[in-house]
């Protein structure tokens, strides 16, 4: 096969991904190019590539989610990889007995990639120290959702090319957000200018450590900012301490038309999904002309295609 | 490194090129060319041009990235290739394909290309164009149209050099 001299080419060599903040510019940009190669199969009336014949991906999900998996599983399959469902619950056995001796059968069985989703923030980590296959994390408790953060930023790279100076909103619950957490360091490094936006009672304890600025008036910075990333209200914390009412919610912080009145005309509006309709997002908003939730979507399985490969590659590589 | 062939050589082969594919195609009319990434993509835009001056007419051109249908890609130790988009934005389908690439080698790259190509649609027929045959085949493959055959020995590598792409348009053994 004609090559070119390999010192040129950057290496890809993680066989995990656990989370964005210790990616660096170049891995971030790495998966993005390898993401925008992917793109096209989707376009093709036979929506399939061999590059993980013969290859196993489990998803490993200890919660619920519908979006995140079903992604995955297309993903993994439009690479040809055979894929395994594995539902778990946490519920009855403590966490780190049931990932040990689910991982070690898993194991067993001859698989190569683990997607997990868990509700314990480094379960995945801990996973990646015990089995050989390759990790990549689906979400951990409230800790990093990476393929999200990375399908928001390459959503928004795709709009915008140069992220430097973009000033970047994310409005809602972060103390309970790992899409936030994911999306603050991958913005950071590729040197957006991140706003975390909402109620104090919402801010993670350790936002002061965090490279953002804090803001808990969404109407006075929001002429500023180039895009928004309005996160879910989670539902069940509603009526509680931290979150008084609906309706006081979407006063200050949904995002109505009214309020788009004073943002930038171009603004780029992301939602991670399922949308609250009416409540973080009005309708219009959602369906309008900024939205870009269904590009979001249409991007997120190029990413997690990428990431999928790219793993395998590296594992490979050892 | 060892310079085989320079800029006024590679120009007379493309042209050789253009000239064996119009011979044979005659003017049918259905051509297109798909380049593979990362030389054959440029010969082919310099193979449309030429063929375009000749007055052939339209051909569609575009780019295949074989890097998802390679047989290496899990034995390729710290060679990793990147994948790149493929652009190809006409129907395949029974169209007659000439594939274009730099160097003949193993025919594996060839090989991929078919089955990559093939993903996309079905043409009436693929044909393969390349600048240099170097032999040493390991699959039954072999090119339609060849700028020229090299012997070269088994452990040197034939390396082209595209303006577009290097800066210099040049033929070298490394």
């Amino acid at each position: 096969m004609s090559g070119e001299p390999q010192s040129e080419r950057f290496i890809w060599n993680r066989k995990h991904l656990l989370g964005l903040r210790e990616l660096s510019r170049e891995e971030l940009f790495h998966i993005f190019d390898t993401a925008e190669g992917f793109k096209e199969i989707s376009r093709r009336s036979i929506k399939k590539a061999p590059p993980l014949r013969g290859k196993v991906v489990v998803n490993l999900f200890f919660e619920d989610s519908t979006r995140t998996r079903n992604s995955f599983s297309l993903a993994a399959s439009r690479l040809s990889a055979d894929v395994m469902e594995f539902t778990a619950k946490t519920s009855s056995v403590s966490k780190g007995e049931t990932l040990r001796d689910t991982a070690r059968n898993l194991e067993a069985m001859g698989i190569d990639i683990v997607v997990i989703r868990h509700s314990a923030g480094g379960a995945p980590h801990l996973l990646s120290r015990c089995i050989d296959a390759c990790v990549i994390n689906a979400g951990d408790g409230y800790h990093e959702h990476p393929t999200q953060g990375l399908l928001d930023i390459f959503t928004i790279r795709e709009l915008r090319g140069d992220m430097t100076g973009l000033k970047v909103a994310i409005v809602g619950d972060i103390a309970h957000s790992r899409v936030a957490r994911s999306n603050i360091w991958g913005l950071h490094t590729l040197g957006a200018q991140v706003f975390l936006v909402g109620p104090p009672t919402l801010m993670p304890s350790e936002v002061g450590k965090l490279p953002v600025t804090v803001c808990h008036d969404f109407d006075a910075i929001i002429g500023q900012m180039d895009v928004m990333n309005m996160l879910r209200v989670q539902f069940e914390r509603i009526g509680s301490t931290v979150f008084p009412s609906v309706r006081e919610y979407t006063r200050l912080f949904g995002l109505t038309m009214n309020r788009m009145k004073r943002a930038k005309k171009d603004v780029i509006v992301m939602h991670p999904g399922p949308i609250n309709r009416g409540l973080e997002l009005e309708s219009e908003v959602a369906d309008g002309p900024n939205s870009t939730i269904l590009r979001q979507v249409a991007n997120g399985l190029a990413v997690r295609m990428a990431v999928l490969f790219l793993v395998n590659q590296a594992a490979a590589q050892k | 490194m060892q310079v085989l062939l320079d800029e006024q050589e590679i120009g007379r082969l493309i042209h050789k090129l253009a000239v064996s594919i119009t011979a044979s195609v005659g003017e049918s009319g259905d051509l297109a060319l798909v380049g593979i990434r990362s030389r054959g993509d440029i010969l082919a835009q310099r193979l449309q041009r030429i063929l375009q001056e000749k007055g052939y007419g339209r051909i569609d051109r575009g780019t295949l990235d074989i890097t998802l249908y390679r047989d290496d890609l899990n034995s390729m130790g710290h060679q990793q290739p990147k994948l790149q988009s493929t652009e190809i934005d006409f129907s395949v389908d029974d169209r007659m394909i000439v594939l274009v690439d730099d160097v003949l080698n193993t025919g594996r790259s060839t090989r991929a290309a078919m089955e990559a190509l093939i993903a996309l649609g079905r043409p009436r027929c693929i044909r393969l164009a390349v600048l240099i045959d170097r032999g040493e085949r390991e699959l039954p493959i072999r090119a339609d149209y060849v700028g020229k055959v090299m012997e070269v020995p088994p452990d040197r590598r034939v390396q082209v050099y595209l303006k577009e792409r290097d800066g210099r348009d040049e033929v070298g053994l490394g």
